[in-house]
């Protein structure tokens, strides 16, 4: 794994400064049963007023990338161990502790899955909104209130004025997550970083919260980095992907050249193992196997194991990020194999 | 499948489950009711799959417990090969129990953490020893495992000591332990990677296939139940809004709730999110303890008329389709049920 860091190219599409640049992040979990490689050099780049979708099952460290970014990581047991994330060209991993906290909030900002968790149950909802204008910006409580408000009101709840005085459990799942995002929008963040953030919703109400995410990141023109397994809601928003698996980035594209025709055996098997709504289709194809565990990673390619066209090389050595095109990549010995075999099948 | 010579293993008829909801301590008086499940009539042919979709609140979990005889109905009937089940107990309710077996959704909360899989798979035997004499329980546990695709030596492990999957797997294993006829799956693959799911859905047709299973599938997510099910009902607040095969469903939906909600799922095709029509229904569901009169569904309904608020639309063939060879001849429960394809691009 050591020999990652020599081995990752630039991020396609990057050359004249992107909003976020993150460079051969590595991550790691010192456990009592050993060290799990969760981020095992990630590269990704995202511009303003683009969204990247990064996808991949659980465990494969899109979740931790986004921490690690946001700077939120649990350390101990999560250490940063290399890499770098530039944020408008500036490292954030070298910044001190209270400027870091400046950048979250007011410049970048997350929504989480959960909600109800996310929030504070024994606050109001008005009273947390507030929170974000009288520590970022030193505002009285009172104007804090009125911002708050205007904010619920951005995020189209209803009744805003005397739902500002309720507390998280009085809202359904739909309005908490907007909640969430009224929080994440207030100081104007030039960068969002949703992690799953309808994955717990009911589908109608999924594409309501998507619809005013996608209007909001139009308006402001922000950078958006979309965290999710689910390859139909990508379809829908994403202007380009990043696939993750054990810790990897294994291959990344812009939207519809990913669909179309995957480069990486992965990514390939993802788009043939769910079910269609528009069609019906025969037996699924399923990867076998298991993700594999993040303290015992298979050498060579992290995906060997499980790989239909899994040949001796990779059970030994890594496979870099191969340039596809100009604008896609895969870490795949056989990826012009594996475009081939796509397009043959479409 | 849905033969019409062939007689249902199951049958629903006005099935209702209201849940008090009570004041006081000492003294309880009832208030109100939940309205979990109001009024649903549907059939179950062996050898095929039902499928029920629905938002949460729908009552489709409800659904699945009076089936089991888990709840006690508040009225309706259940009718096991021409006996009714909800009103059965004891050693007759026993003896239907057998045939109508359960798999859960949580394979985490569901197996019982300090039993070894053997114990758990075969625990069934315990109640209905009939099926498998004390001397054969441990081949039979053995060969379930088998059937499941886990290892047979697996018998002594515990729970924890398997994957997701894998403990799905288990809970299959358990459902099938007493030859069942009928298998009521609630959610049986929410909690799983996508690359998983397609593993313990095709093991599912699979077991359908060898042991003529009839399967009642209940689920949220519309691509799955899509794929594995020969008929769909769609739940609205207790009610079933639409019913029928799953092309007349999918391709033919005359229900705008169906309608609104196949709108709403993301098709893993970029090329088809500019030119599929979205239909973003506003506001929430409302509350079961207090539904709106007549159509439950008019309050977010873009057709509702007066009509919709002061008389409640019987399931059946809307008459605009009566009589027609079409596949938009469905039972339908709207006033003014029409055709529309949401799903395809146009």
């Amino acid at each position: 794994m050591a020999t990652s860091a020599e081995l990752s190219p630039e991020p396609a599409g990057s050359d004249e400064g992107p909003l976020l640049d993150v460079r051969d992040l590595h991550v790691e979990f010192r456990t009592r049963e050993g060290t799990a490689k969760a981020v095992n050099g990630v590269n990704y780049s995202v511009d303003a007023g683009e969204t990247l979708a990064v996808l991949g099952e659980s465990g494969s460290g899109k979740s931790v990338t986004a921490q690690a970014i946001m700077g939120i990581l649990d350390s101990p047991p999560g250490f940063v161990t290399a890499g770098q994330v530039l944020f408008q060209g500036q490292n954030l991993l070298t910044l001190g502790a209270e400027e870091r906290r400046k950048v979250r909030g007011a410049r970048m900002a997350m929504i989480f899955q959960d909600a109800l968790s996310a929030l504070n149950p024994v606050l109001s909802v008005g009273e947390q909104l507030g929170e974000m204008f009288t520590v970022h910006r030193g505002m009285s409580r009172k104007d804090a209130r009125a911002k708050a408000i205007e904010l619920m009101e951005r995020v189209r709840i209803p009744a805003a004025r005397e739902r500002v005085r309720q507390y998280p459990h009085q809202f359904s799942g739909g309005m908490r997550q907007r909640v969430m995002i009224a929080m994440a929008m207030a100081l104007e963040p030039e960068l969002i970083i949703a992690d799953e953030p309808t994955t717990a919703l009911d589908v109608t109400v999924q594409a309501q919260v998507m619809d005013l995410l996608a209007e909001l990141q139009r308006e402001y023109n922000m950078g958006l980095i979309l965290i999710t397994h689910d390859l139909g809601v990508v379809a829908d928003v994403a202007d380009k992907i990043a696939v993750m698996y054990a810790g990897r980035i294994v291959e990344t594209s812009p939207v519809h050249d990913i669909y179309a025709a995957p480069a990486h055996p992965y990514t390939r098997g993802l788009l043939e193992s769910i079910p269609r709504v528009d069609q019906k289709g025969q037996e699924l194809y399923a990867i076998k196997g298991l993700p594999p565990n993040l303290l015992h990673i298979p050498p060579g390619c992290a995906f060997n194991p499980r790989c239909p066209m899994a040949q001796p090389v990779c059970r030994t050595d890594v496979p870099p990020l191969y340039q596809v095109s100009s604008t896609r990549a895969s870490a795949c010995h056989f990826w012009k194999e594996c475009l081939g075999e796509s397009a043959d099948n479409t | 499948m849905s033969d019409s010579t062939l007689e249902p293993i199951l049958s629903v008829r006005n099935l209702v489950k209201h849940f008090p909801l009570t004041q006081g301590i000492l003294f309880k008086k009832q208030i109100g009711a939940v309205k979990a499940v109001d009024g649903i009539s549907f059939d179950l042919y062996p050898g095929e799959t039902l499928g029920i979709v629905g938002e949460s609140g729908c009552g489709k979990s409800t659904v699945a417990k009076l089936l089991m005889n888990l709840e006690q109905a508040t009225s309706g009937e259940v009718f096991y090969k021409g006996q009714d089940i909800t009103r059965l107990s004891g050693r007759a309710l026993k003896a239907v129990r057998r045939n109508i077996q359960m798999v859960f959704q949580d394979p985490y909360t569901s197996l019982n953490p300090r039993m070894t899989v053997g114990d758990i798979i075969g625990e069934p035997f315990d109640i209905h020893p009939e099926v498998a004499p004390k001397g054969d329980r441990r081949k039979r546990v053995q060969e379930l495992l088998d059937v499941v695709g886990l290892n047979p030596e697996y018998l002594n492990r515990y729970p924890h000591q398997f994957s997701g999957g894998q403990r799905q797997r288990i809970g299959i294993a358990r459902g099938l332990a007493l030859n069942p006829e009928v298998i009521i799956c609630d959610e049986p693959v929410s909690a799983l990677d996508v690359s998983v799911q397609a593993q313990v859905v095709n093991l599912m047709e699979k077991l359908q296939d060898e042991f003529g299973l009839s399967y009642i599938f209940i689920a949220h997510d519309l691509s799955i139940v899509r794929h594995i099910s020969d008929r769909v009902g769609v739940m609205y607040l207790g009610k079933m809004a639409e019913i029928g095969t799953d092309a007349e469903i999918y391709d033919h939906p005359t229900h705008p709730y169906t309608q609104a909600l196949l709108s709403a799922v993301p098709v893993p095709d970029p090329e088809a999110r500019e030119h599929r029509e979205r239909i973003i229904l506003t506001g929430d569901v409302p509350s079961p303890a207090n539904p709106p009169s007549g159509c439950r569904f008019r309050t977010r309904c873009w057709k509702a008329q007066e009509r919709c608020s002061q008389e409640v639309p019987l399931l059946a063939v809307p008459s605009v389709f009566a009589g027609q060879d079409t596949p938009a001849a469905h039972e339908s429960a709207c006033h003014f049920a029409a055709e529309k394809d949401v799903v395809h691009a146009a």
